[in-house]
């Protein structure tokens, strides 16, 4: 009984102790805000991760692919039907993208993923990802709303405003080229090669919203398959049909005027680019087409917002030859599956790897696919645990410090405890439960602040942006309109416990050392 | 040691006890085959010069310190040898402590300070279960020492006579069979010290409560039934005043 009380006393008299557990509540917040923050991150990176790939992906080793899908599928339903929820056929190959921007060819590498947009959207959250199906955000607040209703399904045609824009750009294409004839045939009649640059001039510089203007349909074109019909409509989309990763489109700038981080769009839905890939024969050859870009898409993953192209399956695969001439059945080069229950994913790929002969396939799911990057996070945030956790640690030398001061202090109490009767278990249970009490208190208080730092991150956030003028988060690098965060009950209560325990550890070295005072030496001081 | 036979039986007995402190590389003898006997319901003083091992003697007594040779026993019982769990048990039980410098708790106020050789002996369930009566018993205890006025003050609002007396009831709500006082006067002016020794002598004649005090002012010891002089160590001399 006297243990409580007497703790219950230190605690509410010495409240230097408490100074010592001001680093321990730090370091309980700290841990807290960095987990949740970084498994909010790594959580919205699996995501996307997941999102972009399926649970399941069936490969073929080979870039020709394997003949017929409906046969493939069929054989992947026939061995794991129970947990298959969807499936969707897919080629994946490399590529080359052109498109003309500022008067200079841009060309990046790039991965084409021919898909079914209809299939690919019950496999994964494919219009999560797509521009015209989310808001765009400026400085958190909403510039642009989403161009499609979130019901649609995703299919290969423009929005309006991705039309409104061709339109407007062909039209200006018409007009800048009638422009030009006029100027030929004037400059026929007369030597007037300085007119046609005066006007060449003007045209560019009154003309910044469209700057791919300038001449899209030249040379390159002029053996693409996608342009044969060309002549018939001048509005009509090419044949082939793109979303295109963000990162290939577009570059960061900062914006002069506001300092904030903006993107500028190289190329946008509406645009004609040029792909080229290699055909699926013995040995490949080049193969060019042309390509309309339905709509942009943002997984947030920088590596696939900077390599990958969604483009129509048919066409890529009448582009590569994947026809069978025979029986007119096209080739795949993977299949996409969606389970029912993830959890059940390593039994499937067994049953896959049955079906699906090594030697052609590899089965795997989006986890083992991207192994190494989710290996990699994994073990940063345990190198940042240990190290927040050492923070800690630290902490704890700082209480066993004070409370060897305040053992020292209270010598002459203890030689009255012994007098009493009090065991040296019960004087070392004094000073261990005022450091249990010591951490519960630093850990618990903790908890809150890191809670309420996690809840509030965002207030704070643009709290800081305001004071110092710069934004610590910009919505253009991370994709996020804010930071996300996942609380996790087993992360925090294992820090809290953790702290505790360091709180413990740290009084048993000075709670040994009272125990073991000889009374009389200690009743001796005065 | 005649006297022995014809006094009532001897509750606490020390029997040539030696025992020496290291100081730095030197040994310094404190006690040199000390014997004494203490008799039940006696005012026993014991006197000597500082240095003269008076203290050292009420410790070894109390069970606070071992003697290097001899043996302490009680009713008859050699006590000293016993584990730390006994002796812990016979401190709160059987023995009650006074000591010069009050040492009283300063986290707690009076009351609590009374009551912490019970807060000691029962464990927190107990406590909680018989509470009423233990504080009870502390309210007896401190109405009989006459502060009952000042039972949520702290140590440092009391003064040193008020403090001695606190410690005296502390030392009593545990039910002693042996009172060991150690200089309960020294640091009190004359009046409030003969206060002190009324109070001792008031509770030893009315509850038959075994007193031992140890002092080195003659006037003080002068007033118990029994005086034993303590020198280098060793006992010089034993007075007895008649009754």
């Amino acid at each position: 009984m006297y243990k409580i009380l007497l703790c219950q006393r230190y605690l509410r008299t010495r409240y230097i102790a408490l100074a010592s557990i001001i680093s321990v509540m730090l370091g309980v917040a700290t841990m807290i805000v960095v987990n949740s923050v970084m498994s909010g991150f790594s959580h919205q990176m699996r995501d996307r991760i997941h999102g972009l790939l399926a649970d399941v992906v069936i490969e073929s080793h080979s870039l020709d692919g394997v003949a017929d899908a409906d046969l493939q599928m069929r054989i992947a339903r026939e061995v794991a039907n129970d947990y298959i929820e969807a499936i969707t056929p897919t080629v994946e190959v490399y590529g080359m993208l052109n498109f003309n921007f500022a008067g200079q060819w841009i060309t990046k590498p790039v991965t084409l993923i021919g898909i079914d947009p209809e299939g690919k959207s019950k496999v994964g959250p494919l219009r999560k990802f797509l521009d015209s199906y989310n808001p765009v955000y400026e400085d958190g607040k909403i510039s642009r709303e989403a161009l499609r209703p979130a019901g649609d399904e995703p299919d290969w045609e423009l929005s309006p405003r991705a039309w409104e824009y061709r339109r407007d750009k062909i039209d200006r294409q018409k007009w800048y080229e009638e422009q030009l004839a006029a100027l030929e045939s004037e400059r026929v009649a007369s030597s007037g090669s300085k007119n046609r640059e005066e006007a060449g001039e003007k045209h560019a510089s009154s003309d910044e919203a469209a700057p791919a203007v300038d001449d899209p349909f030249a040379n390159p074109f002029q053996t693409a398959p996608g342009q044969g019909d060309q002549s018939a409509d001048p509005y009509d989309l090419a044949r082939g049909r793109i979303y295109v990763g963000i990162g290939l489109v577009s570059y960061p700038y900062r914006d002069p005027e506001t300092g904030h981080m903006k993107l500028m769009m190289m190329a946008q839905p509406g645009d004609d680019v040029r792909i080229s890939t290699v055909t699926a024969g013995r040995p490949p050859e080049h193969a060019p087409y042309l390509a309309t870009i339905v709509d942009v898409f943002k997984s947030g993953m920088t590596e696939y917002d900077s390599s990958l192209i969604f483009c129509n399956l048919d066409e890529l695969q009448n582009v590569r030859g994947m026809l069978s001439p025979a029986t007119g059945k096209r080739a795949i080069t993977s299949l996409h599956i969606k389970l029912k229950d993830y959890n059940q994913a390593s039994a499937v790929v067994e049953r896959l790897k049955s079906a699906f002969p090594p030697d052609q396939f590899a089965v795997k799911t989006w986890e083992q696919k991207q192994g190494p990057l989710l290996a990699a996070v994994e073990i940063e945030s345990a190198i940042l645990n240990v190290l927040l956790f050492l923070i800690i640690a630290v902490a704890g030398f700082g209480i066993l410090a004070i409370f060897y001061m305040i053992v020292v202090e209270k010598t002459r109490d203890i030689g009255i405890l012994k007098a009493l009767g009090a065991s040296s278990g019960g004087i070392m249970s004094i000073f261990l439960s005022y450091g249990l009490a010591l951490g519960v208190v630093g850990s618990g208080v903790g908890v809150v602040l890191g809670l309420l730092f996690v809840h509030y991150i965002n207030e704070i956030e643009s709290c800081i942006t305001w004071v110092t003028g710069r934004k610590v988060f910009d919505e253009t690098i991370y994709y996020f309109p804010e930071i996300p965060t996942a609380v996790h009950p087993s992360m925090v209560i294992s820090v809290a416990l953790g702290a505790m325990l360091i709180a413990v550890l740290a009084s048993v070295f000075p709670a040994r050392r009272a125990a073991r005072l000889h009374p009389v030496v200690a009743l001796r001081r005065e | 040691m005649t006297e022995t036979f014809a006094a009532p039986a001897v509750h606490l007995e020390a029997v040539a006890l030696d025992k020496s402190y290291r100081n730095g590389t030197d040994e310094v003898a404190v006690l040199r085959g000390v014997n004494l006997q203490v008799r039940k319901g006696e005012f026993l003083s014991l006197i000597g010069q500082s240095g003269s091992g008076k203290s050292t003697l009420l410790h070894l007594l109390g069970l606070l310190d071992s003697p290097d040779i001899g043996e302490i026993r009680l009713e008859g019982k050699r006590i000293d040898h016993l584990p730390a769990k006994t002796r812990d048990e016979l401190r709160n039980r059987v023995f009650g402590f006074v000591f010069q410098f009050y040492h009283l708790l300063p986290e707690l106020t009076l009351i609590e300070n009374v009551l912490s050789p019970l807060m000691i002996r029962y464990s927190a369930w107990d406590y909680w279960t018989q509470r009423r009566e233990l504080r009870e018993r502390a309210l007896r205890m401190i109405e009989q020492v006459g502060l009952s006025h000042r039972l949520k003050h702290r140590p440092s609002q009391l003064s040193g006579g008020e403090m001695q007396r606190a410690a005296i009831a502390r030392s009593l709500v545990a039910q002693p069979e042996l009172l060991l006082a150690d200089e309960p006067t020294g640091n009190l002016d004359v009046n409030t010290g003969n206060g002190i020794i009324d109070l001792l002598e008031k509770l030893n004649e009315d509850h038959r409560l075994t007193i031992l005090m140890v002092t080195h002012d003659e006037g003080i010891a002068q007033r118990a039934r029994r005086l034993v002089r303590l020198s280098q160590g060793r006992v010089d001399r034993i007075h007895e005043r008649a009754a």
